[in-house]
């Protein structure tokens, strides 16, 4: 069953908890990975594989760039997701 | 129809030493950042050098190579004249033709050992130690010489601030001879050439080169550089390697587990059978995730030369595997897996037990 919007956003936390010893609490969705969660360029590869299995969705290279805040990653997620 | 007399080689094969040279220029940082904006801290953070050697006008591709193979062959307990083949593996050797290896089969005082260069990028020391054991279990050579050197400082866009500070020179060498035991695990390696833009040369010999107009096929008009990359100065840019960071990250750290894991499983090695993991030493954040994602126990040694001498492509194996085992931190008769993986892009893994 497809994860919903509130789902995604405490399984990022999670993520990002995991790879870069983030507060959970600190993981919202106007946070960006770099500026605000000290997820730098190659921690961001392993949050989105992360993201990939636990959310069964495919996020290439290409449109890796595009996530810079938790709630681009969010939205990208939702209307992605299998 | 007459009969050919089969060849007749060793049991298994194993390597039975090895041997590095790194060039005296040591680099730090701060001389990477007179080029480029960033900090020491950036680049230890996202690479985890701290510094890399680069190679003066002497240390030339062959130099480096004599240097080590004299300590591989000294190591393995043989004389250079029992040396029956030498694989060089380089992506840094300036002149096309002929293979580099032929004079280093001459300089070490090989008697007319066969000798042939390959191209196989990262994954270059493990294709050599492939074709070594071939040739020694097939019986076409007693004792195989299997180099990885590079110049990468060659190939450096210094002000390029994703690569500036990655690459250093060396090179490293092991003798591959004959086992009665399996001391060199099946081979799992490959190459997935639609990937082939994520690591490359920026730009190829011919093109750089404008004045080459005279060959048969034309080529470039004398003097059009006008779509080739200029540094800071307006000179066109010498060819250097460049890649993708977050696809070669991705690929190394995921898909490369993958076969790091199939090479454990073709060799019957368990994890906690393992003792030392050296996987060519691209990036420390690329060793430490490959470590997490295989889930290696704690008591096995991971090199990480990384830190002091930079990536150095196809020499980046034997080279770590020269300071364990002089650092004591591995010992002789460890199983150590070894993995590697680069442009192309190629990969090419296995289980060997260290000489």
């Amino acid at each position: 069953m497809a994860a919903t919007q509130e789902e995604i956003v405490a399984g990022l936390a999670e993520i990002v908890n995991e790879i870069a010893g983030i507060p959970v609490e600190d993981v919202q969705l106007d946070k960006s990975f770099t500026d605000d969660l000290d997820v730098d360029s190659l921690s961001m590869v392993e949050v989105v594989v992360a993201a990939e299995e636990r959310f069964d969705v495919k996020i290439p290279d290409d449109d890796v760039k595009n996530l810079k805040t938790v709630g681009d990653a969010t939205e990208y997620i939702l209307k992605h997701q299998g | 129809m007459s009969k050919i007399k089969p060849s007749k080689g060793a049991p298994y094969a194993r390597i039975l030493g090895v041997g590095g040279y790194r060039p005296t220029r040591v680099v730090p940082n701060e001389v990477i950042l007179e080029r480029i904006d960033s900090s020491d801290e950036w680049i230890r953070s996202r690479s985890g050098i701290e510094t890399r050697h680069w190679a003066s006008p002497e240390e030339t591709v062959a130099a480096m190579s004599v240097e080590a193979s004299g300590k591989a062959i000294a190591d393995a307990g043989i004389a250079a004249e029992q040396i029956g083949a030498v694989v060089v593996s380089t992506v840094s050797h300036f002149s096309q033709t002929p293979a580099v290896a032929t004079e280093i089969a001459d300089k070490l005082g090989t008697q007319k050992a066969a000798a042939f260069d390959i191209s196989a990028g990262c994954a270059g020391f493990g294709y050599g130690l492939t074709l070594a054991k071939g040739m020694v279990v097939e019986g076409s050579a007693e004792y195989v010489l299997v180099i990885g050197v590079e110049r990468l400082s060659d190939l450096t866009d210094l002000e390029d601030r994703a690569t500036a500070f990655l690459f250093g020179d060396g090179a490293g060498a092991v003798v591959v001879g004959p086992s009665q035991e399996p001391a060199i695990g099946p081979t799992v390696w490959g190459s997935e050439g639609d990937k082939s833009e994520t690591i490359k040369q920026t730009v190829p010999w011919d093109k750089f080169f404008p004045h080459s107009r005279l060959r048969p096929s034309g080529g470039t008009p004398a003097g059009d550089v006008s779509d080739l990359p200029l540094d800071s100065q307006g000179n066109v840019k010498f060819p250097a390697i460049t890649q993708e960071g977050q696809a070669v990250f991705r690929w190394a750290v995921f898909e490369m587990a993958k076969v790091a894991q199939q090479a454990l499983d073709a060799a019957g090695i368990s994890p906690e059978d393992l003792d030392v993991f050296i996987p060519h030493q691209a990036n420390v954040r690329i060793i430490d995730s490959m470590v997490k994602t295989l889930k290696l126990p704690e008591h096995v040694t991971v090199a990480r030369d990384i830190r002091t001498t930079g990536n150095t492509s196809a020499a980046s194996i034997p080279l770590a595997m020269e300071r364990l085992l002089a650092t004591g931190e591995a010992k002789s008769g460890d199983t150590a897996l070894v993995i590697g993986f680069g442009a192309g892009l190629v990969y090419a893994a296995t289980v060997v037990t260290l000489p």
